[in-house]
């Protein structure tokens, strides 16, 4: 088995190898011979994809015979671990993890060099360089992390199973959709450097990487937001962002791929901004590798990083490389990314996208900073010190409150210049709105000027209702002039309206989604907790809820044993449900694992947004009893409900824009001026 | 929907986006667990709940001082064991290091006025070394950690202005003698970079 493995593995590295080096050389001539050569490298490439796939199916298939001869799959497995987990033993370590990115990286090559015909120079161009990443990575493969080394000696009779955090069935989802956002981003990166390198002329390659890029962004938003999910319903401690330097790397490409999506349309039209996309793109691409390295070198200390190895420099090498040749080519090449067209105003659209990417930039570097500042102190000062969750949250958290801010104006001002009366028109309803959202804050109690955090709620809150209103209006405002043309009802004149710029009105979706998840984000200042050992009838007070245990029970299957407590839920004297808060012993690895239970208390009221969330957290030592820890965590359920909105906006802005519709009421005609006559 | 509209009555809006925050933040005062634990109340008494839960907060300001330290020293702090969480937050099943630093905090912050804010962190950086604070300190060249970030976003804002300046003071195209009236494919041209600009 392992040696099918292995050698897929080869001839994936030989089949990337010609793909690069023959689709280089036949990018250099012009004549027949480079054209049959180019296209050989092309079905190389498309070739790479079944090889890297062989290997991947050796290997979960190697996971679900329980072939411990292969290490990795001794490491990363074990004979009772149910299926859906042995499938997700192929990016569960190390190796795997690398052969997955590989894999798919190898499927989106796969497709774009399908689609060739579009256009078919830059097309071979994208093929190339996305060749040159997979050799990257194939010669990690083959010859620094290989999967498919064997165990020597005899034979262990089982495996030491799956990380016990791992099995989860966000697990089986959320690293998948991580790795497509990663893995994706790099080929609109690939079409960048292409047609950079080709001086292509106009914005055709920003169309034809256009549903590339927003399809990437949106797996990474899924997997971001997934990851987040994971570790409030694993970890046990109540949150959902740690500023862990993983989480990090992984908001960081989307930060920088966010700023990418807006500024793009600067170039396509204004044709203004040409280096800035350049560079975003490029950069997003060096941060997705970046966090590739961050997860794999063991240079900073992170929950979610893999056993420390020597493959760390492999990707320094490969990021220095990757930024040298992307430096040099924008350099030689600037003359190509001249701007076309001059700004009017700066009350323009214009000036908030410029700010707008301003903004998310510095948050990206704070990021960037935070995460590397124990390093540089090690070396400055000779020790490391923490950057946690406080420092982000001063820093980074003001910065994102300016970001809401423009988010929230960015769309109701016009390209090239806004009038005074518009902006008055325009904004009138919203900062009513919004300001009224304030007011009430305050009135039922939050006091803005007690503490910081409670500041910075209100201030989000206001923002936020800010964004919310500016949609509500955008589509409002265009609703009503398609229904006076077209004599249709409000609403289906706004879904006609969103079916013809489906792009820009599933962004107003996607920035209503935002002003969500920033709302269950600024619940955190809120949050209880209560920490109590509990016999039986004890009971915990977080308000509005009482908490009785009813019992304690154990359990047993092959793959691990758990302890439960049962926890009947009390509100107002009435008991609305039984919680089962659970610790796992996990048999193989022979580690234990908290499972939180959490109640969405809009299950019994509808507009009392918190989760319950309870903890065994174990066993009192000296006194036997098992201790639990509740939470009540406001708002929190409105961050999975923006994701969700985030999700439906992004999908609906890649559907095809609809024909406009005709206007029922005739328009006068007048004769036609005669523009230019009698000069 | 009529039985919905109801609920609606009854209900406050604002739960809507507080979540019941607002009872939440007095959860040590007797007065605001009373207001809270009225939740289906019918509206005007919510109404009198929330006045007096706001009297209540302003009253009881700065009760339970040692929890709020405990929990704001405790938030700034990382737990030793390796976890990688800030030291109250760490559920780490059986850690021997919360809940011995829980402890020292506990006693630090009992030991009373003297014992002040600093001088506690600086004790626990003594026992445990200069990665127990959850953040860089404002000292010596901790402080480039946060100067960098406002000082970019600084240079950023000041760039962005120059770049929009700079924009906007670029040459327009002079107007030729007479006006040459688009026709055929340049007319497709402008028509086409109204569409794109217009969003239509």
């Amino acid at each position: 088995m392992s040696q099918i493995g292995s050698f897929a593995l080869l001839l994936a590295l030989g089949l990337s190898s010609y793909s690069f080096l023959a689709g280089l050389v036949a990018l250099l001539g012009k004549d027949a011979v480079s054209a049959r050569l180019g296209e050989t490298a092309r079905r190389a490439g498309i070739a790479t994809f079944a090889a890297v796939l062989l290997a991947g199916v050796v290997l979960v298939v190697a996971a679900f015979n329980d072939d411990f001869s292969i290490a990795y799959i001794f490491h990363h497995s074990n004979r009772d671990l149910p299926a859906a987990y042995k499938f997700a033993v192929l990016w569960s370590g190390q190796e795997g993890s690398l052969l997955f990115w590989s894999l798919l990286l190898a499927g989106y090559g796969f497709v774009l060099r399908l689609r060739y015909k579009t256009d078919q120079r830059l097309f071979a161009y994208a093929s190339v360089i996305i060749a040159s990443v997979q050799v990257f990575f194939l010669l990690i493969l083959n010859f620094a992390a290989h999967p498919f080394g064997t165990m020597q000696g005899q034979l262990p009779g089982d495996g030491n199973g799956l990380n016990p955090l791992l099995q989860y069935p966000e697990m089986v989802i959320h690293p998948p959709m991580l790795y497509l956002g990663y893995v994706g981003f790099t080929v609109p990166f690939a079409f960048a450097l292409g047609a950079l390198i080709m001086k292509y002329p106009g914005e055709k390659w920003i169309h034809i990487t256009r549903r590339w890029t927003m399809v990437t962004w949106g797996f990474l938003t899924i997997g971001v937001f997934l990851g987040a999910h994971w570790a409030y319903a694993v970890l046990g401690w109540g949150g959902y962002w740690g500023w862990d330097p993983v989480e990090n790397a992984s908001l960081m490409p989307w930060l920088t791929g966010t700023a990418f999506l807006h500024s793009v349309m600067m170039q396509e039209k204004r044709g203004m901004l040409k280096v800035w996309n350049m560079s975003l793109i490029f950069a997003t691409f060096l941060l997705s590798m970046l966090g590739t390295f961050l997860t794999r070198s063991g240079v900073i200390s992170s929950v979610h990083a893999f056993a420390q190895s020597s493959i760390g420099t492999w990707f320094l090498v490969f990021i220095g490389l990757t930024l040298a040749v992307c430096s040099f080519f924008l350099v030689a090449n600037r003359d190509h990314l001249k701007s076309e067209h001059k700004l009017e105003s700066l009350v323009s659209r214009e000036s908030s996208f410029l700010f707008n990417n301003l903004l998310l930039l510095v948050v990206c570097f704070t990021i960037l900073w935070g995460t590397f500042f124990p390093i540089l102190s090690e070396f400055v000062q000779g020790h490391k010190v923490t950057v946690g969750p406080p420092f982000f949250n001063r820093v980074a958290v003001p910065v994102a409150l300016l970001l809401l801010l423009l988010t929230a104006v960015g769309p109701l001002l016009a390209w090239r210049k806004t009038s005074v009366e518009s902006l008055k028109r325009n904004f009138l309803f919203p900062a009513i709105g919004s300001v009224a959202v304030g007011g009430m804050m305050i009135l039922f109690g939050v006091r803005p000027w007690e503490d910081p955090s409670y500041f910075y709620a209100t201030m989000a809150a206001i923002l936020s209702a800010l964004v919310t209103f500016t949609v509500i209006s955008e589509f409002l405002r265009g609703g009503r002039v398609i229904a006076g043309k077209s004599g249709m009802n409000l609403v289906s004149a706004m879904l006609h309206l969103y079916h013809r710029n489906t792009r820009r009105y599933g962004g107003y979706i996607v920035h209503f989604g935002v002003a969500l998840v920033i709302v269950g984000i600024l619940g955190q200042p809120f949050n209880k907790e209560v920490e109590k050992e509990m016999a039986f009838g004890d009971k915990i007070n977080i308000d509005p809820y009482t908490l009785v245990c009813q019992s304690y029970t154990q359990d047993d299957n092959p793959n691990y044993g758990n302890e439960w407590a049962i926890i009947n839920v009390f509100r107002g004297g009435k008991q609305i449900t039984t919680m089962y808060p659970e610790r796992r012993f996990y048999k193989a690895s022979g580690q234990p694992q908290t499972l939180p239970r959490i109640y969405p208390s809009f299950r019994e009221d509808l507009f009392l947004v918190a989760d319950l969330y309870v903890v065994y957290e174990g066993k009192n030592e000296t006194t036997g009893r098992p201790i639990i820890k509740a939470h009540l965590n406001p708002l929190v359920p409105w961050i999975w409900i923006g994701l969700i909105i985030m999700v439906f906006g992004t999908i609906t802005a890649l559907i095809p824009n609809a024909a406009a519709v005709r206007a029922t009421a005739p328009a006068p005609v007048r004769a036609p001026a005669e523009v230019g006559a009698g000069d | 929907m009529g039985s919905i509209l109801s609920r609606l009555r009854k209900k406050s809006v604002l739960r809507l986006f507080l979540g019941g925050a607002a009872l939440q933040r007095c959860d040590n005062n007797p007065l605001a667990n009373a207001a809270s634990a009225a939740e289906v109340a019918p509206s005007p008494r919510r109404w009198l709940q929330a006045a007096a839960l706001a009297f209540a907060v302003f009253a009881f300001l700065g009760a339970g001082d040692t929890d709020a330290r405990f929990k704001d020293l405790g938030h700034r702090m990382m737990c030793t064991c390796g976890c990688g969480q800030v030291l109250l937050e760490c559920n780490h099943v059986g850690c021997q290091a919360s809940d011995k630093m829980r402890g020292e905090l506990s006693a630090a912050i009992d030991k009373g006025g003297s014992n002040n804010d600093d001088l506690i962190l600086q004790g626990f950086v003594q026992e445990y070394g200069p990665t127990v604070i959850a953040a860089p300190t404002a000292t010596g060249f901790n402080r480039v950690a946060w100067i960098m970030p406002f000082l970019v976003l600084a240079l950023g804002i000041a760039l962005a202005v120059y770049i929009v300046r700079s924009w906007k003071s670029r040459p327009t195209p002079a107007l030729t003698d007479g006006i040459a009236i688009p026709h055929g494919h340049e007319l497709d041209q402008f028509r086409a970079q109204a569409r794109k600009e217009t969003d239509v």
